[in-house]
């Protein structure tokens, strides 16, 4: 049986870790690469990598960094942040992801994610979205959560999943640095528009909500945080063997 | 020496460190000549089945393998790499493989119910059947690997050296002889992936 992953999100501006509040206020935490190794040795089943500045400056991702994290750790990594053309798929590839997380580019350009499924295969495209709700409707926002689009989040996402997404990470911009528990609302929504993988992100702050995620929405496939595992607030081996006494699969 | 066959798919970057991590020397090569000097080869693949076989033909990279791999030399296939050896795959059309394992390459969709997603992706534990390939000896039952994949290696019974359950028991990984394969990411699994990869470049040429 496949297992609920846990993926610990590293956002990374000017080469360290840093974590936002409702995407702002951010801190610094510690190096990428020492973080990665540390979640690789630790339980994490896949590590995203975002680099959280690149969407509205246009910044390249620090390609060495990337290259040094890929060559670390041997579990799955996902990279995004500034990925707006095939050309920047290719380059991060080449660095050591394994998949490519689009977010601002697609919707820039919504033909962006089926010309790299083409190229790449479905597997390798993964559509992050940051969604907040605005009057009562899920909508989708852009540059970081700071720009309405004024699209509805849901029919977004399953147009980009028609076009070839191979999963999708949902960040709720509601529930995101509040800590209160991951926003089952929206996801629930979301994996009945979809069946190819959902990652649940934003509002995590204790082992129960993880707990909570997973019992409210049995075909969600992972949860994804960031600052609750950076500062050690749960360690994921110990968030493994509560999620497991629940009778939740997970790889140990 | 182990070399990883550059056919022109995928990424080789991460196979590559992760050989490097087992202390093994590894080279990424294209060369029919360093292929035939290594002491191991292993076949990756990503992407369509008929593209990667094509390509591997193409560059006459098909012959120096099967021609290696009868020869006795240790030759690992990952993911792709592994569906490659087989004699043929049922993915868009009907396409040649290697023949290096009996068998085809059928969709999943096939065995597994309507409910379950596809491709099967994320971290499945491995079973390994009555006795333990030499590629496993560092490893215990039920270990966790990561696979991505929407076709499995069908009608192999007697190669089949570990399998995985996602709705039906898929075909994890195969042997024959020196000829290994898994379905699954070694080189994305953790100390599990690692393990094998070891046991691989231990082996006796």
């Amino acid at each position: 049986m496949i297992t609920k992953r846990i993926i610990p999100c590293l956002d990374v501006r000017n080469g360290r870790v840093v974590k936002g509040v409702n995407f702002e206020g951010v801190s610094d935490v510690s190096s990428p690469v020492e973080l990665a190794r540390y979640y690789s040795d630790n339980g994490a089943d896949e590590l995203v990598f975002y680099d959280i500045t690149a969407s509205f400056e246009g910044r390249a991702l620090f390609t060495d960094i990337l290259r040094e994290v890929a060559s670390s750790i041997f579990i799955p990594l996902t990279v995004g942040g500034g990925i707006n053309t095939v050309e920047d798929f290719d380059r991060v590839l080449k660095c050591g992801a394994d998949k490519v997380s689009v977010n601002s580019g697609a919707i820039r350009n919504p033909a962006l994610i089926g010309e790299a499924a083409k190229r790449y295969g479905d597997q390798c495209v993964v559509l992050s979205v940051d969604v907040k709700r605005v009057d009562g409707d899920f909508c989708v926002f852009a540059k970081g959560g700071r720009e309405n689009t004024g699209m509805e989040a849901i029919d977004w996402i399953r147009r980009c999943v028609d076009a070839g997404a191979g999963e999708v990470v949902v960040n709720s911009i509601d529930t995101d640095g509040v800590k209160k528990g991951f926003d089952i609302e929206l996801l629930q929504r979301v994996c009945d528009a979809v069946s190819v993988p959902v990652i649940a992100s934003g509002g995590a702050g204790n082992v129960a909500h993880f707990v909570e995620l997973f019992h409210a929405i049995p075909t969600i496939d992972a949860g994804l945080a960031a600052s609750i595992f950076h500062f050690r607030e749960v360690a994921i081996p110990d968030l493994k063997m509560a999620l497991k006494q629940e009778n939740i699969p997970v790889r140990l | 020496m182990v070399a990883i066959v550059d056919y022109g798919v995928g990424n080789l970057f991460s196979l590559a460190s992760s050989f490097k991590a087992v202390g093994a020397e590894v080279t990424v090569t294209s060369d029919p000549a360093v292929l035939r000097a290594a002491e191991r080869i292993v076949l990756p693949g990503v992407g369509a089945f008929g593209d990667a076989a094509a390509k591997l033909r193409e560059c006459g990279l098909d012959r120096v393998v099967i021609e290696e791999a009868k020869a006795g030399k240790p030759l690992l296939g990952i993911c792709l790499g592994m569906q490659l050896l087989f004699e043929k795959s049922f993915e868009y059309g009907e396409h040649e493989g290697l023949g290096l394992i009996k068998g085809e390459i059928r969709p999943i969709a096939d065995v597994i119910p309507a409910d379950l997603k596809i491709p099967h992706i994320g971290w499945n534990a491995l079973h390994f059947g009555k006795e333990k390939s030499p590629l496993f000896r560092y490893l215990n039952e039920g270990d966790h690997v990561y696979f991505v994949h929407s076709f499995y290696g069908a009608n192999c019974a007697e190669s089949v050296i570990a399998t995985a359950e996602y709705g039906a028991e898929l075909t994890a990984a195969v042997a024959s002889g020196n000829v290994y394969g898994c379905q699954f990411h070694p080189e994305k699994s953790g100390r599990v992936g690692l393990a094998i990869l070891r046991a691989f470049c231990e082996k006796e040429a």
